[in-house]
């Protein structure tokens, strides 16, 4: 089976012109999930650094923090938007949310390394262990942000009243709840926008990264790694996981702190 | 004969507990980041000087993900440069849409 199987590099056979050294001695897998990760830095980058230079055209809430009004007038404080918890109605718990979905997801990122870890090592039983795990984490992670988008969208009890234009060209005056393109009780139009477009394609980002994770622990449960040889699918997704972990790292900071 | 095909002939090597141990250290640090990231917020006022030490933090820990998640400091040097060199574009990014930014600022307000 050994003579057969695919072996990562590159066989004695090809000379330094047929591809035979490896200046960066990675398998061209790795190497093209790191390239195709560094393009990626730069779609969410241009994203992050569009919210940071769409919000400094905004003055910041200046007053205290428990007469907090939305306004399209100026950017919302964070801290005072996502403020709510699943289950418990009317608490106000500024943050704790979004710093347990940031705990989930640091957590399923060391489940994965240990995942990685145990596919150096060609056991299979804690590969599959801490796959499982992480992808537990992921789904958790989702489910985690499609509460928050519901309840974003939805909005509070009050509400707020705000003169804006509508999509049909009227300005009007009017008690406006939750959030959607147009208009948003909690600040400038934009904020919401760049709220959906951001975490809505981080949220993406994710979901294709269950799909994989899935796909990498159902083929290390039937031994289809054992076949090949080698675990390297453990580790590209691996990669491609980690980095989803750390645009959230980005994303948070941005969004939800500052 | 069907259990003979489904073994595996790849050895299975004990684990390093040295690297596990290492692995929860780094899951350590970046969780205590995120815990002053947390207490900072609520704790300092708002301003630049605390916006500042938010983007250090967490600059700080893209370099722990990336260097002992992601084992970027474990490849080879040409590699490492091609991914982390190419981030200096961004430096320009930021420059030029926050200079932008607060030029709209000034003309709309």
């Amino acid at each position: 089976m050994s003579a057969h199987s695919t072996v990562i590099g590159v066989s004695s056979k090809r000379g330094v012109w047929g591809g035979g050294n490896e200046p960066l001695k990675a398998s061209y897998g790795k190497l093209m999930m790191w390239f195709f990760l560094l393009s990626d830095i730069f779609t969410f980058a241009a994203f992050l650094i569009t919210y940071v230079a769409t919000r400094i055209t905004y003055p910041a809430y200046e007053g205290p923090a428990t007469e907090f009004v939305g306004s399209n007038e100026y950017w919302p404080v964070p801290e005072l938007v996502f403020e709510a918890l699943p289950f418990l109605h009317g608490v106000h718990a500024p943050l704790i949310f979004v710093g347990i979905m940031t705990f989930i997801l640091i957590a399923s990122s060391v489940t994965m390394v240990l995942a990685v870890e145990a596919g150096h090592r060609n056991d299979r039983n804690d590969v599959v262990k801490w796959m499982l795990w992480t992808l537990l984490g992921g789904i958790t992670f989702l489910s985690c942000q499609a509460w928050e988008w519901n309840h974003f969208i939805h909005g509070t009890e009050s509400g707020t009243v705000l003169t804006y234009i509508n999509s049909l060209n009227q300005n009007v005056t009017e008690t406006v709840y939750g959030a959607n393109l147009v208009v948003n009780e909690y600040g400038p139009a934009s904020f919401a926008q760049l709220f959906f477009f951001i975490t809505g394609f981080h949220g993406f980002h994710v979901t294709i990264g269950v799909f994989l994770l899935f796909l990498c622990f159902y083929q290390a449960a039937v031994g289809v790694y054992d076949k090949r040889g080698h675990y390297e699918m453990v580790e590209k997704i691996g990669l491609y996981w980690h980095f989803v972990d750390l645009v959230w790292v980005f994303v948070f900071t941005l969004f939800y702190l500052i | 004969m069907e259990i003979q095909e489904n073994k595996s002939t790849l050895i299975v090597e004990a684990r390093d507990e040295q690297k596990i141990k290492k692995v929860w250290k780094t899951a350590f640090i970046l969780l205590a980041i995120t815990v002053a990231e947390f207490i900072m917020a609520f704790t300092m006022d708002r301003g630049l000087i605390l916006y500042f030490l938010f983007i250090a933090l967490t600059v700080w820990k893209a370099k722990y993900i990336m260097m002992e998640f992601m084992h970027l400091g474990d490849e080879v040097k040409p590699l490492f440069y091609s991914i982390i060199v190419p981030l200096i574009f961004l430096v320009w990014l930021v420059i030029a849409l926050v200079k932008e930014g607060s030029d709209i600022f000034l003309m709309r307000w």
